[in-house]
This record gives structure tokens, C-alpha cells and sequence, in this order.
């Protein structure tokens, strides 16, 4: 199905560019080349972007642009973004412990698919994952695609406190607890990397558009 | 100059503008919850609007200024009294080392906005002076204020005297009240509700839920119908957009609400009547929405902050 561009506000101060409805790997990446192309040289009046799976989020000062202004600048990116050339994504590689106090949910995993728990954490970190987007909390990472053989659905009721650093799935997405906060992801393994720091200089691990892979460092069975 | 805290007993804590520029790392942008009501107290003492200033909100808030200064207190719900005397808000005022300053919250608004000449000085975290709570960092050691703290002001740019005694009519001020018709602008996920459920947006009265805060507010009222699909993938968000989950109760999203959201929209309230909104009290204002267009929303905005050259000597 062919999905045709469509620029629609959100507000009197932001709008949306939708280049899709759903996960999509190709379309994601067209949209980190589109956030590319505007920030290098950004409209008078554009604040910033929030890439997101299928969207971008443009954020700016109604004092400055009208929405009839900046669409028209928008529609000449659009234009543009078919031979924009993406940056060569980073490889970021994470070390994980899986499993033990902090991977609760691993041997839920491998029980909801009837796979060995050393299965799934082969499966895991097998793959090389797009970071889609980033966003619930400073600097989380929504990563994917996770392979058809380990994606389990997100708890009912989040647990109101996941430790930052924990490494989980969802669905068909996997990602990183930036923050001590609440979660309803599938729990899995502990990474000791610091994904946000609001002090260091650059303060996050990751980037929207990086890719990540996870080590295996260690694996303990829970208890 | 510095100005100590002695006693608060609601929710007071330092904001700039907005933390931008992080907020497709999942940084909100944070701020004042009135951000015209903020621009007002720092433009009153002769700040750059966009500078650090104390939001105070659910309770009642005391300072002691160490030295002379000017200071200007604008909001809703809020009593100001320097010294022994009383005054009412959105107006500037000359303090002597000493005196004490105190914000003692009355019926109806939510929040006030105090500015002192040379700006709050805090360390910027991310480029930003605003308090990120959830995140614990900006602001004051990233929390909120308490007895005890001290908080650092600037040079100011002006004399003091000159500051002194200048107010902003209320002709010139949004037009808070306890049963505002909010304008919004519609979507981008209409579709995702009924025909029954947009009427039912647009002529009913929300209640705001005691359970908001500076993250959202949760308004009560009639539930508003989808069509089933009640989730969609992740996308951004803004300040003053409307989320409605599955149960059909709207959430308006807020200064500290996180950067992207998997729930549909139905719409986002205008800038112009954002503050508006944030000064509803919960429980007792009843609020309305209607439809505007993005173009007259804007309109709207660049006229509201031109009021602020309506800043006149009392």
C-alpha cells in the first residue's frame, strides 16, 4: 500500500510529517534522513525534531513561522529526502547480563515460547537493532525488530520501579531502562552502561537513528 | 543577591522557558505550567523573558531576601504580601534587605510565577535552567524547594528603583475564570473517534482531576467514543495536546509530559489558552472546548504576547 506523505499540526506551536502507520525499518530510516536534512539547515523559527517510527514532530515558534510558511519549506524537503544520503549509522555495542536478579521476566520468555533460556538470549542478542526512536524518559532507546521467536507482549499493570540499565522487550521492540522509573516491559537482562548522564559531555549513550548490539557478558539463572 | 527559602508548603521550583533542543532524546521540555503569566513577572522586573524565575503552585511559599532587590509576583490563586503589606499579583515591587516575601495561596488558579531583578542564577543542566522532577536534574540540585535553600541571583541589567511599582492591567492579562471555553486545534487522530464521540468533545463540560500535576491533567467528564483501535504506534508530542486512552477520559498533556506518546489525539489546546487551562482548578472549574484553526490559534498567540508592552507605572 502505498502510503503518500502527509503534513498535519499538532497545535499552533508543532506538527507531524507521517511517512507511514507502522514498524518499519525502511521508513524509519527515511525519516532520520529527513530529520537530517532539516537540522543541517533548519527554517528561521524551527526549535527542534522528535523522530519517531513513521513520524517526525517539528517544534516551532508560532511568533516567528506560520504553519502555511513552514509547510511549504516541509514540502520541499519531502522532495528532497529520496536522494538524501543518510548518515552511516554508529554501532554501539552493549554488554548485558542476562537473567539474574535484574532479567525477571527471562525465564517467562523462554517458558511463553517454549524455548531453552540460553535460546533466547542467543536469540536476543544475535541481531543488530535500529534505534527507531527515543522517548518515554530521557534517552530511551526503542530498538527492533526483535526476531519472530522471542516477541512477548508488555505486562498488564507496570511494575511502578524498573533500576535504569535494564535491558527489556516488548512486542517486537527491545530497549534499555535510561532511568530509575516505572516499566511494562518484559524484564530480561541488566546492562552496567550508562545510557544518560545530564552532567557528561555528550550526556546520552545513544542517538536516535544509532544501532545497537548486545554482548553477552554473563548469564545467571535467577532464583 | 540571594534569596532564602523559608518555608513551602506546595510545589515550588525553579524554571526557565523551556529545556529545548533535547527533546528527541526524551528530554520534555519542562517550564512554567503559565508561561505567559512567567514572561509577565520577568518582564515586569526588567528580565529577559525567557529567564529563570520560581514557579510556586499547590501551597503557600516564604522567602527572605538577603539584599535589595526588585521582585514581581503574577499568577492566579495567589496573595502577595512583602513586608507587612498585602498586594495583589501581577505587579513589581521594591524589597529591602530582610524583608520577608510570601506567597500564601486563596481560592481559585493554581499557579504563581516569582521574579527577582538579575534572573535566578542556577547551573544549567542541558542548556536549561528548568526543574526536570521525574528526572531529578536542573532547576535547584533537581528537585523541588525546601526550607533552607538559597538561591543566587544576577546583576540586574537596570536600576532598581525604576523597576519598582510597574504592573500589567488586567485588561491586558488572559481571561482566567472557572468556566473557560478552551480552543483547540482538531487531531491529527479524529479518525480514531466517532462522530458521537467528537460531538460529545465539543459540547461537554471536563472537570480536572485532582490526581494531574505538572505532567498532565487528567480532565473527567462524558467518555469520548473510538472506534476500537484505541492504540497507535509512538509518535511526538507537545504541550497542551489531548490524549484520550481506551477509557475515554482525556489527559491533557503538560510541561513535564514525556516527549512521545502511543495514545490517540483528538486535539491540542491553542498556546493562547494554555494558560488558561493550567490555572483550572480541580474539582471546581468546568471547562468547554471549541474549534479553531491553526492560523487563527496563531493569531491569537501573537496577539497575546504583544500585551506584553502593556506594562505600565502604577
Amino acid at each position: 500500500m502505498i502510503f503518500r506523505p502527509k503534513i498535519v499540526p499538532l497545535g499552533d506551536a508543532a506538527l507531524l510529517v507521517q511517512l507511514g502507520d507502522e514498524i518499519d525499518p525502511t521508513i524509519n530510516q527515511r525519516i532520520h534522513a529527513l530529520a537530517a536534512l532539516i537540522n543541517i539547515a533548519p527554517l528561521d523559527g524551527i526549535i527542534e525534531t522528535i523522530p519517531a517510527y513513521a513520524t517526525l514532530l517539528i517544534h516551532y515558534d508560532p511568533l516567528t513561522l506560520t504553519y502555511a510558511k513552514i509547510r511549504k519549506w516541509l514540502r520541499m524537503k519531502l522532495d528532497q529526502v529520496e536522494d538524501a544520503k543518510s548518515r552511516k549509522p554508529r554501532e554501539i555495542t552493549v554488554p548485558v547480563h542476562y537473567g539474574g536478579e535484574y532479567g525477571v521476566d527471562l525465564k517467562f520468555v523462554a517458558d511463553t515460547h517454549q524455548l531453552r533460556v540460553e535460546d533466547v538470549i542467543r536469540i536476543h542478542s544475535e541481531k543488530t537493532y535500529t534505534i527507531y526512536m527515543m522517548g518515554f524518559t530521557p534517552g530511551f532507546p526503542y530498538m527492533g525488530k526483535l526476531d519472530d521467536a522471542i516477541i512477548t507482549p508488555r505486562l498488564e499493570t507496570p511494575r511502578t520501579r524498573v533500576p535504569a540499565g535494564t535491558v527489556a522487550i516488548a512486542g517486537s521492540q527491545t530497549g534499555i531502562y535510561s532511568i530509575d522509573s516505572p516499566g511494562g516491559w518484559r524484564l530480561i537482562g541488566h546492562t552496567s552502561l550508562r545510557l544518560f548522564d545530564p552532567t557528561s559531555e555528550p550526556p546520552f549513550l545513544f542517538s536516535p537513528g544509532d544501532e545497537v548490539r548486545f554482548i553477552v557478558e554473563n548469564y545467571r539463572s535467577s532464583h | 543577591m540571594s534569596l532564602e527559602v523559608i518555608d513551602v508548603s506546595g510545589l515550588a521550583t525553579i524554571q526557565d522557558a523551556g529545556r529545548k533542543g533535547w527533546r528527541g532524546f526524551g528530554v520534555p521540555i519542562s517550564g512554567p505550567m503559565d508561561v505567559f503569566a512567567f514572561y509577565t513577572a520577568n518582564a515586569l522586573v526588567g528580565n529577559p523573558i525567557e529567564y529563570a524565575a520560581i514557579e510556586i503552585g499547590l501551597g503557600d511559599a516564604t522567602f527572605h531576601a538577603m539584599q535589595d532587590c526588585v521582585i514581581a509576583a503574577t499568577g492566579v490563586g495567589y496573595q502577595l504580601s512583602v513586608s507587612i503589606w498585602e498586594f495583589s499579583l501581577w505587579s513589581s515591587f521594591f524589597v529591602r534587605a530582610g524583608w520577608k516575601i510570601r506567597l500564601n495561596k486563596t481560592d481559585d488558579g493554581m499557579w504563581a510565577y516569582l521574579a527577582v531583578t538579575g534572573s535566578v542564577q542556577t547551573q544549567p543542566t542541558l542548556g536549561s535552567r528548568s526543574t526536570y522532577l521525574r528526572g531529578a536534574f536542573g532547576g535547584f540540585k533537581g528537585r523541588q524547594l525546601q526550607a533552607g535553600d538559597v538561591i543566587k541571583t544576577g546583576i540586574p541589567s537596570h536600576l532598581s528603583y525604576e523597576l519598582a511599582a510597574r504592573t500589567l492591567p488586567e485588561e491586558a492579562r488572559p481571561k482566567y475564570n472557572n468556566d473557560p471555553t478552551i480552543d483547540v486545534i482538531m487531531g491529527p487522530q479524529t479518525k480514531y473517534f466517532t462522530d458521537e464521540g467528537l460531538e460529545t468533545f465539543l459540547s461537554s463540560e471536563y472537570s480536572v482531576s485532582f490526581t494531574s500535576d505538572r505532567m498532565g491533567y487528567r480532565l473527567e467528564g462524558p467518555p469520548l467514543a473510538q472506534w476500537g483501535k484505541t492504540e497507535l504506534i509512538s509518535e511526538g508530542m507537545t504541550f497542551g495536546a489531548i490524549q484520550v486512552p481506551s477509557n475515554g477520559q482525556p489527559i491533557v498533556m503538560m510541561a513535564d509530559c514525556p516527549t512521545t506518546g502511543g495514545y490517540p489525539k483528538i486535539g491540542t489546546v491553542a498556546s493562547a489558552d494554555i494558560p488558561l487551562l493550567a490555572q483550572c482548578v480541580p474539582n471546581k472549574s468546568r471547562i468547554r472546548f471549541q474549534e479553531t484553526t491553526v492560523a487563527k490559534a496563531q493569531k491569537r498567540y501573537r496577539e497575546l504576547m504583544r500585551e506584553l508592552d502593556r506594562i505600565v507605572e502604577e
